[in-house]
């Protein structure tokens, strides 16, 4: 069971539960789980930015997160990756309290953040110099490393460029090896930040089906944190809807649309209806915000502009 | 054909430049019939290097050593200070103010206290020139590391890099470029220092020969010196722009490199 607090009355149109999604783990055991988390920037009288959030992700699931803008959705994931640590609750990973930041966690942002000084191929590579136990093998095993990083690239279509360095790259084929940068020391969890805000639409959707195709393939947990929600429905098993700042889980919906999932499913009725529902969902937490904004508008407008 | 030609024109341009500014000065010296001790031709200059050329190049010499040795030190203490400024906002809140301080109050001011603590001679000069070109290598060494992306930092640390991880694979690639920029200052910085300290206080060095010359009224001698001294000054900085190229390249993003194509 995905266990989950039910804040307000929202969770209402949770769709359906996907079991077709879901892999081989035995359930009951949550890889990702959050207790009662909450998060103030700046001491107790600070900005709050989560409050009371509950999740329960169990292994190689595809998770999405998506919110308001500035509804600590970025803070999630510096929650989980242990980044931050929660001013309330805990989270735990893999069994054990996060404490410090994890060690083996894929992340990407936005930003490709690729290290403009060296060539693609060698970009990729740069976790398996961090992270142990690759760190301490990679050189002695060099080939068998340059071997696991081209076969990723040429999984996104990069073989050819594995020489080149970013700047001479457009931005989608940069971030195609932003992804294979997270991947390449086979992560069990998969933190991705907006991936695709940057791109346009055609380079997005084609990233969303190589990103599937790889996640299909490995099964590694995988959160995505999103604004765009036909993003979240294409990719996620599960999409949680988080409310405005102080940000909390209000609806949870499972996807149990089939696999792979193509640009035209997003097309289909149940998908749009999907798509619809979160929407409205978002819409009127936006309204209620503002509503609220404006009651208390001494209080919670100084706090509006800053994001999470 | 034009692209290159264009080239050419841009490799010749300095050439061009200087040999004109000299005809000009040539022309207006011997023009106007102005006095060899006030303002001597460049003729008259290259006349008095060729004739005193053996004492110019040694004096030259002995610049030279005390330029590049304080400039030496300058990249140590400059390179470590800026590490150490940069990767920690402690130690920068404490020490900028106290270096911005330090960098303010006028070197040739600090010469006469040199000299008390190390003689008059070399040693002086070279922490002169030392403590003239360190400050703007430690600034932009910091300055190139406070750059590195905050999301690049996020991701390595959630893969466990320590400190210094992140200051080998990121942050020190990161503050290369700014490093060779500010050498290219710096170089010309420890020239001056050099050359202000042996000027008050040597008895060698180009600085000490120009107080000579000046002292007899050699005052094409006293040319001769500077254009010694501004030629050492191109030398060095050619030679530090040209590595500057090869190792951080990849800092100047040649347009016709880039590969076009949307997603591809």
């Amino acid at each position: 069971m995905l266990a989950l607090a039910t804040p307000p009355a929202a969770m209402a149109p949770s769709a359906s539960s996907g079991p077709d999604t879901a892999p081989s783990s035995p359930p009951g055991t949550p890889f990702v789980q959050l207790d009662g988390v909450g998060l103030s920037y700046g001491g107790p009288q600070g900005l709050k930015a989560l409050n009371n959030t509950n999740m329960a992700i169990e292994k190689g699931r595809f998770i999405a997160v998506v919110g308001p803008s500035g509804c600590g959705k970025s803070s999630l994931m510096k929650l989980v990756t242990g980044l931050q640590p929660p001013t309330q609750g805990s989270v735990s990973v893999n069994g054990a309290k996060v404490n410090g930041p994890l060690k083996i966690v894929g992340m990407a942002f936005q930003n490709p953040s690729l290290l403009p000084w060296r060539p693609l191929l060698s970009n990729v590579m740069l976790p398996l110099e961090i992270v142990q136990p690759h760190r301490s093998r990679l050189r002695a095993n060099k080939a068998e490393y340059l071997a696991k990083a081209r076969a990723l690239l040429e999984t996104v279509g990069l073989q050819e460029f594995e020489t080149k360095f970013p700047w001479m790259l457009s931005g989608g084929m940069q971030q195609r090896a932003n992804l294979c940068r997270s991947l390449i020391h086979d992560p069990d969890l998969l933190m991705l930040d907006e991936p695709f805000g940057a791109l346009d639409a055609f380079t997005r959707e084609e990233l969303w089906g190589v990103l599937q195709e790889v996640w299909m393939e490995r099964r590694f947990t995988c959160i995505l944190v999103t604004h765009d929600l036909r993003e979240a429905a294409y990719l996620a098993d599960t999409i949680y809807v988080m409310s405005a700042r102080p940000g909390t889980i209000i609806a949870r919906h499972e996807v149990d649309l089939p696999r792979p999932r193509t640009v035209d499913t997003t097309f289909e009725p149940r998908f749009v209806d999907l798509v619809h529902t979160i929407r409205s969902e978002i819409a009127q937490v936006r309204n209620e915000a503002k509503k609220a904004a404006k009651a208390g508008a001494t209080k919670a407008g100084t706090t509006e502009q800053k994001a999470s | 054909m034009t692209a290159s030609k264009r080239r050419w024109l841009e490799r010749l341009a300095p050439w061009i430049v200087t040999i004109g500014l000299l005809v000009i000065w040539q022309v207006v010296v011997v023009a106007f019939r102005i006095e060899p001790f006030i303002m001597p031709s460049p003729s008259a200059i290259f006349d008095a290097f060729v004739q005193y050329r053996d004492s110019i190049l040694i004096h030259a010499w002995q610049t030279m050593v005390s330029t590049l040795l304080g400039f030496s030190l300058g990249i140590v203490v400059g390179l470590l200070l800026g590490i150490f400024i940069g990767s920690s906002r402690l130690v920068y809140a404490g020490l900028y103010p106290v270096l911005i301080g330090f960098n303010s109050v006028p070197k040739v001011a600090m010469v006469p206290v040199l000299v008390l603590w190390l003689g008059i001679g070399q040693p002086t000069a070279v922490v002169t020139a030392f403590l003239l070109c360190f400050f703007p290598i430690a600034v932009n060494v910091a300055t190139g590391l406070a750059t590195v992306e905050p999301e690049l930092e996020d991701v390595l640390r959630s893969l466990g890099a320590s400190k210094t991880d992140l200051l080998i694979k990121v942050g020190l690639p990161r503050a290369m470029p700014y490093f060779f920029a500010s050498l290219k200052v710096a170089i010309t910085l420890a020239f001056v220092g050099a050359v202000i300290s042996e000027t008050l206080a040597s008895n060698d060095g180009i600085g000490y020969l120009m107080i000579q010359a000046s002292s007899q009224f050699r005052v094409p001698l006293m040319f001769a010196g500077l254009a010694v001294i501004a030629a050492m000054g191109v030398v060095t900085y050619v030679v530090f722009a040209v590595i500057e190229r090869r190792v951080t390249g990849w800092a100047v993003r040649g347009q016709n490199m880039s590969i076009s194509g949307g997603g591809g």
